[in-house]
């Protein structure tokens, strides 16, 4: 689904790379933790694999594209297929849950009846059912985040991206969250997750990658957070 | 639902950014009008030239008695003279040119003369003897009259060889120069307009960053994410434009067609109908307008 072939990305001429020969992939369905210390190269591999960046050496394959030679205009097409959360949610605060959901589905240009009919299903599934007239200043951390992820997985996308989505949650509340994103994985879509959650990581005994420096150090099935010593 | 979308996003931006909104329509509105101006006087222009170059002629006044040119110093023409002026306009190289020829004797141009100026001061002294003969030669084509004037001029007999249109000429200059003040004042608003539309455009897209960033992230193809912003400008723009023709109209109505039209009746003017001719341009720039600056504003700062 993922796969990164011998990829450097340099931000400025002569700086430290952000990634260095990094050579993954990462299969169909598959849930994987992206782990590291700040700045270990984790957020420019999601870039990477939203197409925000260009690598500045290797190829990139994502949902059997090559990026590096994928022309702009179909970067939203590729993108469609991606969902992504963050740690700061990114909802619009003057729109209420079901209008911040049904947002994503209205600018790719989805008909009405559609989004009328998947907006609830997906509300539903994230456990937001009768909030859908809130307005995300009006819910929780937890309940933000939840707005966040149906808005990345109502349009069904075969990826989904997760930049540290628990960074600004509480234990209990991330497990919710957690929870929420394994039934997800378990409807066939692969889940990528940067993290620094070492609980987290550590209880769902998932496939975890390790970056440092912005080298792979680390590429360990059924792993925890820190480094086998 | 698209439809319905993209322009629920326009009412958005164009009431957030309301007070940017209405200064782009008032620049376009006063640029366009000057714009329209300019039009509305070269039209001015051609109606009066068409009207009057069909009238013009172009007068041979022959030497009277007392004249200081040279070509007359035998003192008054002589029939051997116009016989040979008269010959020399049947010629050949002149014929063509000429459409019809008018003789008018000094008696002639005198009647005429008492006629419309007989109860001024300055005319009781006037004699039929200080009047000139003149040929009037009303040419097929006006703009042919150098053709004429090169074989009339010099001649002995012709005092002087005089060319009507060079009486329009000076107005002609002065309705040219207004063209011109026109157009570059047209041209400073202009500059205003696309600078001030960008800054629209740039302001706008600034205050919906959130939005369009959520747009990139899934999915939104780059002309759904760009046309709300182009269309704001766009639509701020015609209303300038409307704006422009209506202050043109209402110009060319009141003050060309219902006053000067009133006063000084013996030009052709410029009526509404030239107003509304020149409207599809003012439009046309107004939607250019817009679109340069959003090409230019939106390819940096709503980039994939």
């Amino acid at each position: 689904m993922i796969r990164f072939e011998n990829v450097t990305k340099v931000y400025a001429r002569g700086a430290r790379p952000a990634l260095d020969a990094v050579d993954l992939e990462v299969e169909r369905g598959e849930f994987v933790f992206l782990v590291g210390a700040s700045g270990s190269g984790k957020s420019t591999f999601l870039r990477l694999v939203l197409r925000e960046e260009r690598p500045s050496a290797g190829k990139v394959f994502v949902a059997g594209k090559d990026l590096t030679t994928l022309s702009s205009w179909k970067v939203p097409h590729l993108r469609r297929q991606i969902g992504a959360v963050f740690q700061d949610f990114r909802l619009l605060p003057n729109k209420t849950v079901f209008e911040n959901v049904a947002f994503a589905l209205q600018v790719i240009g989805k008909p009405r009846h559609h989004i009328l009919t998947t907006v609830p299903d997906t509300l539903e599934m994230v456990g937001l059912a009768g909030k859908e007239k809130r307005r995300p200043h009006e819910l929780s951390g937890g309940e933000q985040q939840r707005v966040a992820i149906a808005r990345a997985f109502v349009n069904r996308p075969s990826i989904l991206l997760a930049d540290e989505p628990t960074g600004n949650l509480d234990p209990t509340t991330s497990l919710g969250i957690m929870r929420l994103l394994d039934r997800i994985n378990r409807t066939g879509t692969t889940v990528v997750m940067a993290t620094h959650d070492d609980e987290i990581v550590d209880q769902m005994r998932k496939r975890v990658i390790e970056l440092s420096s912005g080298e792979l150090v680390r590429d360990q099935s059924r792993g925890v957070y820190g480094s086998a010593r | 639902m698209r439809l319905q979308f993209i322009l629920s996003e326009i009412g958005i931006g164009l009431r957030r950014n309301l007070s940017m909104s209405i200064s782009v329509v008032l620049v376009t509105f006063v640029s366009l009008t000057f714009v329209g101006a300019a039009a509305l006087l070269q039209l001015q222009i051609n109606a009066m030239k068409g009207d009057w170059y069909d009238k013009v002629e172009v007068s041979v006044f022959l030497c009277p008695r007392d004249s200081p040119e040279p070509t007359c110093a035998a003192g008054e023409v002589t029939e051997e003279q116009k016989a040979a002026i008269q010959e020399a306009l049947d010629s050949p190289d002149i014929d063509p040119y000429v459409e019809k020829i008018y003789f008018e004797s000094k008696e002639e141009a005198f009647a005429a003369f008492e006629k419309q100026f007989s109860d001024q001061w300055w005319a009781a002294e006037t004699t039929v003897d200080d009047m000139n003969t003149s040929y009037r030669i009303k040419l097929a084509d006006p703009e042919k009259y150098q053709v004429v004037a090169d074989v009339l001029t010099g001649r002995q007999g012709v005092e002087e060889v005089q060319d009507q249109r060079a009486l329009f000429d000076k107005l002609f200059l002065v309705l040219n120069r207004a063209t011109l003040l026109s157009a570059g004042l047209a041209a400073v608003m202009l500059l205003a307009a696309v600078l001030l539309i960008t800054t629209t455009i740039r302001l706008s897209a600034m205050s919906r960053r959130r939005e369009t960033g959520i747009m990139r992230l899934v999915g939104a193809s780059n002309l759904f994410i760009q046309l709300p912003f182009m269309l704001e400008g766009a639509i701020a723009a015609t209303i300038g434009a409307a704006l422009a023709v209506a202050g043109l109209w209402v110009g060319v109505k009141y003050l060309v067609t219902d006053w000067l039209g009133a006063s000084v009746e013996w030009i052709p003017y410029v009526s509404t109908a030239d107003v509304w001719f020149v409207t599809p341009f003012l439009v046309a720039i107004a939607i250019g307008l817009a679109a340069i600056s959003s090409v230019v504003t939106l390819s940096r700062y709503t980039r994939v």
